[in-house]
């Protein structure tokens, strides 16, 4: 420590590595979050259901999604994204996962919202086994943090089926 | 900076950023604002980096007593005496 040079180093290398543990302990905190999100998904509409030309099956929905997100926010949390998968079996694929719909929530007053929507992105299936398939709404989040550890989870929401013609 | 102000400088810097780092914690936690957390270990940083970088006088108060030049000429420095070759008998 006899010079100025050797005490700025100490002193710059010290205090990002304190950093470093502040960040890890903040991250850790979230861990003791109680964390309780609630969402419901109606189909209001199933405005077209068809085949595309000769390739696949392809379904548009109007959806109306109601969630509470916001016990998902802590003080570590910078957004929280989240998005909507239709999810069903085939013969082809045990599981089939299409996402529906998704929103980025900045803010937890932006976390507890309603909206009517129809499906942001396509849901065309690998095949033609829409007709008449039972399915389940999944509704995913990923809570990002400002510092350390992302945690996702969903809800799972049963009991959709799809007509047995195509429209 | 002399020796004693040496060790000082650096115990009172760890000591510094490590309770700036905690209370940083606590009341960030308390608070639920990660912006609190964040600017007051920047306080504390800059806090420690005013008391430690600079040469302050209050380090140097106990200075190192070089020898006086007059006794160290009593004490000569030893000298490099040329070796001598023993011959082969």
């Amino acid at each position: 420590m006899h010079s100025f040079g050797y005490r700025a180093n100490a002193i710059l290398t010290f205090s990002v590595t304190a950093l470093a543990f502040i960040c890890a302990i903040a991250s850790l905190s979230d861990n003791f979050s109680n964390q309780n999100p609630s969402a419901e998904i109606q189909i209001l509409n199933i405005n077209r259901f068809k085949k595309q030309s000769y390739e696949n099956d392809e379904v548009s929905l109007t959806l109306d999604i109601t969630a509470d997100l916001e016990s998902l926010f802590t003080w570590n949390t910078k957004q929280v994204f989240a998005f909507v998968a239709a999810e069903y079996e085939t013969p082809k694929n045990s599981l089939n996962q299409v996402s529906l719909w998704d929103a980025i929530i900045p803010d937890k007053e932006h976390a507890k919202f309603r909206i009517q929507t129809s499906n942001k992105y396509r849901f065309i299936d690998q095949g033609h086994n829409l007709r008449g398939k039972e399915f389940n709404l999944t509704l995913h989040w990923h809570v990002m943090p400002k510092t350390g550890k992302m945690f996702a989870d969903k809800i799972v929401m049963p009991g959709y089926s799809l007509p047995d013609a195509y429209k | 900076m002399d020796w004693q102000g040496q060790k000082v400088v650096e115990q009172l810097m760890q000591i510094l950023l490590v309770i700036s780092g905690v209370v940083a914690v606590v009341v960030g936690y308390a608070t639920e604002s990660f912006r609190a957390m964040m600017l007051i270990y920047a306080g504390g940083v800059v806090l420690a980096t005013l008391f430690t970088v600079p040469n302050w006088p209050f380090y140097n108060h106990h200075p190192l007593k070089w020898l006086d030049p007059s006794e160290a000429e009593k004490h000569p420095k030893p000298q490099v005496v040329a070796k001598k070759r023993f011959s082969k008998k």
